[in-house]
């Protein structure tokens, strides 16, 4: 029983970082990123590829990696969001959907269709590591949820007091407005982007050291998408429960059900929860008319 | 219907009718021989890659009324030909392949999923419905899959070419023949659709769903009809999809499909059927097309490899080429230099902004 908490907490907190990389698109531009998976698995790669030319040694590499992340997700909204500003929102959607294409197919041009282990590249290893209470988990699934932790707690701390924070939180609410008062808005969204793909590569570095870096990872980003939207898609605080909610239905599934239920079950909170509250635990429950 | 100038519809009649000018009779007479006549003169290749074209333009024609007339979205594509696809798989199993069986049944399977979709869909709009039709996606796949691993081989199944009155449809020209024919079936049946007063229904759904409302339009029935129309085309696409292929696997029904769909329809023009025949056409060929390109280059060896990823890319490169530079896709274009040879020599100047 503890071993289905532990794991749960660990599912949770991928999901939860995933999850937060979509919140934070949608408040800033009302545009879901559905691409988040493959930025997941392009940070994976980042880091290997950092690993591979500039060096091993993790203090460099590891930062160097989260810096490009951050920087891709800049660059993509600035080449490809940008342009859509003005068209309906499907479009931008379905831009973001390309995007995940374009990404997928790069990372099998340069990396090939090919699993790899980032870890051993660093120098480091993955020991199981006993908790009280007769669970078992692995080094890097404790930093996965440090680096959630951490992440949210950032996240919080800089969207309620950082100056850029609240800046965020006013283009996203009103970008016109925001704009009149003098705030960067395009700027603010460009971050906004950065900051999610800073999230999804923080995953997918941490899952590409804890299980396997390979281009289909990107199937975790939809899953993680249905937590997104069970915690409200505005909502940054319900990512939490949702994630919990979520993994904890997933593990439940995967020790009592079948795999292929297991894969499904994300989608099927996702319907529930369409169903009995479409705006989410923690959602704007008037964000439903404005799409 | 209305082109640049030059005809006038003056009677409402006239007005309604769907080929209105002689020079679009004779247009389509010459499509019609030249369809008809093209086995005579074409490879097999071409004939084959003419029925993929003419399959995937069934599909495409079905989320075209869905997206491009009533407005709604939908990621579940996939979903409801795999639905399809997977009720004439089980008939087949159970011995009951005819398609006088298996395709009303794909159709009553494919009406049900519609309802179950369109019902939900009353109170979601936009990026919400489409995120439960990508969810109806996953759950499809899901039974599919469940299907499969405990009925059937776990790989998949075989399907036996259809056999109707003692014909048996196999070969590469009478597949051609078939297709070719429900395609331009189905392509009737939606233009008619937007002469019709569903059709005008959606279309006013489409626009402002409030105003629809306030002219009298059920929105609730007018939006799940909507639904229910294209899941029954669309499944009809996916019995005929496992009939051609042979074999019918979950894999075939990725999320990347019901992406293809969205791409055919947007490359080709939201809302217009026409569009959703070029889009069909050039999502279908842009593979073979890079594979005729790459074939000329002469590449050094070892380049294979790198085929799929790059048409992949390419896929994915075009369609964000056309939603950011060209939303009204290939029709959008086609319109355009229709217009300035119907014009000429008053060309019209493109609106611009004061800015």
């Amino acid at each position: 029983m503890t071993q289905v908490l532990a794991t749960t907490l660990v599912v949770a907190s991928l999901y939860a970082l995933l999850g937060a990389g979509y919140v934070l698109v949608y408040r800033a531009s009302r545009v879901l990123n559905l691409a988040q998976g493959d930025l997941l698995t392009l940070g994976g790669y980042l880091l290997f590829a950092v690993t591979a030319t500039v060096g091993a040694v993790p203090a460099v590499a590891v930062p160097l990696a989260v810096a490009l992340s951050a920087l891709t997700g800049f660059v993509i909204y600035q080449v490809l969001i940008r342009p859509m500003a003005g068209h309906p929102v499907f479009a931008a959607v379905l831009v973001t959907v390309t995007l995940g294409i374009l990404l997928r197919a790069g990372i099998v041009l340069v990396f090939a269709d090919r699993i790899r282990h980032p870890l051993p590249m660093l120098g480091w290893s993955n020991p199981p590591v006993a908790l009280p209470g007769g669970s078992v988990l692995s080094a890097f699934d404790l930093a996965t949820l440090g680096t959630a932790v951490v992440v949210f707690g950032a996240l919080f701390a800089f969207l309620r007091f950082s100056p850029v924070g609240i800046q965020m939180r006013a283009a996203g609410e009103r970008a016109l407005l925001a704009s009149q008062r003098g705030i960067n808005f395009q700027f603010v969204f460009a971050l906004a982007w950065a900051l999610a793909a800073l999230c999804g590569g923080l995953a997918g570095m941490l899952y590409a050291c804890n299980v396997r870096l390979e281009p289909s990872l990107d199937v975790l980003g939809l899953k993680a998408f249905a937590v997104a939207l069970v915690g409200g898609l505005d909502s940054l605080a319900g990512v939490i429960p949702a994630a919990l909610i979520v993994a904890g239905i997933e593990v439940l599934s995967v020790r009592y059900g079948d795999p292929l239920l297991s894969d499904v079950s994300p989608f099927l909170c996702l319907l529930a929860m369409l169903l009995i509250r479409p705006w989410g635990l923690l959602g704007t429950r008037e964000e439903l008319d404005r799409v | 219907m209305a082109s640049g100038s030059g005809y006038f519809a003056t009677t409402y009649e006239a007005d309604l009718r769907l080929v209105d000018t002689p020079l679009r009779w004779s247009a389509l007479c010459a499509l019609v021989i030249a369809l008809t006549a093209l086995p005579l003169l074409a490879s097999p290749f071409v004939l084959e890659l003419v029925t993929q074209t003419a399959l995937a333009a069934v599909g495409a024609l079905a989320l075209n009324i869905l997206t491009g007339l009533a407005g709604q979205i939908s990621l579940g594509h996939a979903g409801f030909i795999a639905a399809g696809a997977f009720t004439t798989a089980m008939l087949v199993e159970a011995g009951w392949g005819s398609p006088l069986a298996t395709i009303p049944s794909a159709a009553v399977v494919g009406a049900a999923l519609g309802v179950a979709v369109g019902i939900p869909a009353l109170r979601l709009k936009g990026l919400y419905l489409a995120l439960g039709t990508l969810a109806m996606h996953y759950v499809v796949l899901y039974a599919a899959g469940e299907l499969q691993t405990r009925w059937g081989s776990n790989t998949g199944y075989t399907i036996p070419p259809p056999r109707l009155f003692g014909l048996v449809l196999k070969g590469t020209l009478s597949w051609y023949y078939a297709l070719v024919f429900i395609a331009a079936v189905v392509l009737l049946v939606s233009v008619n659709l937007t002469r019709s007063r569903a059709g005008r229904a959606f279309m006013a759904i489409r626009d402002r769903e409030i105003a629809a409302a306030s002219v009298g339009i059920h929105v609730a029935r007018y939006k799940v009809l909507a639904f229910v129309t294209s899941s029954v085309i669309t499944a009809v696409a996916g019995a005929l999809f496992a009939y051609y292929r042979g074999f019918v696997s979950v894999e075939a029904f990725s999320l990347f499909l019901a992406v293809e769909y969205i791409a055919m329809v947007t490359i080709g023009g939201l809302g217009s059927a026409l569009g959703a025949v070029l889009g069909a056409a050039f999502v279908t060929l842009l593979p073979y097309a890079i594979d005729g390109v790459v074939g000329r280059l002469e590449l050094p060896g070892g380049t294979e490899y790198y085929l799929f990823p790059a048409k992949f890319g390419a896929f994915g490169l075009l369609m964000a080429a056309f939603l950011i530079f060209e939303p009204e896709g290939l029709v959008g274009i086609w319109r355009r230099v229709r217009n300035w040879f119907a014009l000429w020599p008053f060309r019209r100047r493109p609106l611009r902004s004061a800015s």
